[in-house]
């Protein structure tokens, strides 16, 4: 398996994803079941990325799991995207000096 | 097509453009940040600092490239990784139906797959807020400044990410999962049903991560499955209101 070609499978199916929609519809999805699906699809597939992955990111889970508690929390209370990664990034930080 | 009509030949034109540099400074700083991030990932799993410049530069997309290089690092297939950026880039086809309807009918085929190429949760949400129609140049403004940030931001974590000491890199690599926080938990808490997917989706996964019985999925191939039947369970259990035609706004 070659990283390139890896790479380029990625952009070109990111692209069509964007391309097609763009070019050829030009009425609003109908399909109830189609428009739900893809409605919550980027919450469940960002979900499953997250979780337990964020516990193995980081030197030890314990810190991973506290930057996932104060992420939800931050977020929670309307963070944007940039604070909350960096809110995430220092909770680790931190938490690490005493780990 | 006769003269192009959104030619950067006209001062309104221009001046959109400048207006979407303008608009997109913030985001691209924000994408150099968790770019980073992505190249740390990108480091630990082989990529050279070019290749992770490449892929960014390429995808544009944070949870895309992520489950990508989880792919690459299980050595899938190419079948497999096509499935994965399909599932994890999903909204990107949701974001492109909604801008399919911001622009002029009369936008030209080449201006539509320009303004298709960095379709992303930042640049949707600042183009749509713009009023009337979408101005294509104001797309390219903001994507001059968000693309280079978020490619580069990717090879400065990939080369930096050698640099610099453990706990530094342990510290960073949690801001895309800060990222990925800040988008799925404001509309889990507006809407109780996407909160209750979100946790089941978080309960499913850890499931399917840590018994015994599911280890031989993986990672990648453990996402698209989850992702396909929570998805779809939701949409048959709880289907959308559909969606009023024909809103400007």
């Amino acid at each position: 398996m070659n990283i390139w070609v890896y790479i380029l499978v990625m952009a070109g199916v990111s692209y069509l994803i964007r391309v097609l929609p763009m070019t050829l519809i030009r009425r609003p999805i109908k399909n109830r079941f189609i428009q739900s699906f893809l409605y919550y699809v980027p919450y469940v597939t960002l979900a499953v990325m997250t979780f337990p992955a964020i516990l193995d990111a980081t030197l030890s889970p314990v810190s991973g799991a506290l930057a996932l508690i104060v992420g939800i929390i931050a977020a929670w209370c309307g963070a944007g995207l940039f604070p909350v990664a960096v809110v995430c990034c220092m909770v680790v930080f931190a938490a690490e000096f005493f780990l | 097509m006769n003269t192009d009509f959104y030619s950067l030949g006209t001062a309104s034109n221009r001046s959109a453009f400048l207006r979407g540099m303008q608009d997109a400074i913030p985001i691209g700083l924000g994408y150099l940040a968790v770019s980073f991030s992505l190249g740390i990932a990108a480091r630990n799993i082989g990529l050279s600092p070019i290749q992770s410049f490449f892929m960014s530069l390429l995808n544009n997309a944070s949870a895309g490239e992520y489950a990508g290089l989880t792919m690459i690092a299980a050595e899938g297939t190419y079948l497999e990784m096509a499935m994965i950026t399909l599932i994890a880039n999903a909204r990107y086809l949701l974001m492109s139906c909604a801008m399919s309807q911001r622009v002029s009918p009369e936008t030209s085929f080449l201006h539509r797959m320009l303004v298709a190429f960095d379709i992303t949760d930042e640049l949707f949400g600042i183009a749509i807020a713009r009023p009337g129609y979408l101005n294509p140049n104001y797309t390219y403004g903001a994507v001059v400044v968000a693309a280079p940030s978020w490619a580069i931001g990717t090879a400065v974590g990939c080369i930096a990410g050698n640099l610099m000491p453990e706990r530094m890199v342990s510290a960073f690599s949690v801001a895309l999962f800060g990222m990925f926080l800040a988008i799925i938990i404001p509309p889990a808490r507006a809407d109780k049903v996407v909160g209750a997917f979100v946790g089941i989706s978080f309960l499913a996964s850890a499931v399917a991560t840590w018994v015994p019985l599911f280890a031989g999925i993986s990672s990648g191939m453990r996402t698209i499955i989850l992702t396909v039947t929570i998805s779809a369970a939701a949409a048959v259990l709880f289907p959308r209101e559909a969606e009023k035609e024909g809103e400007g706004s």
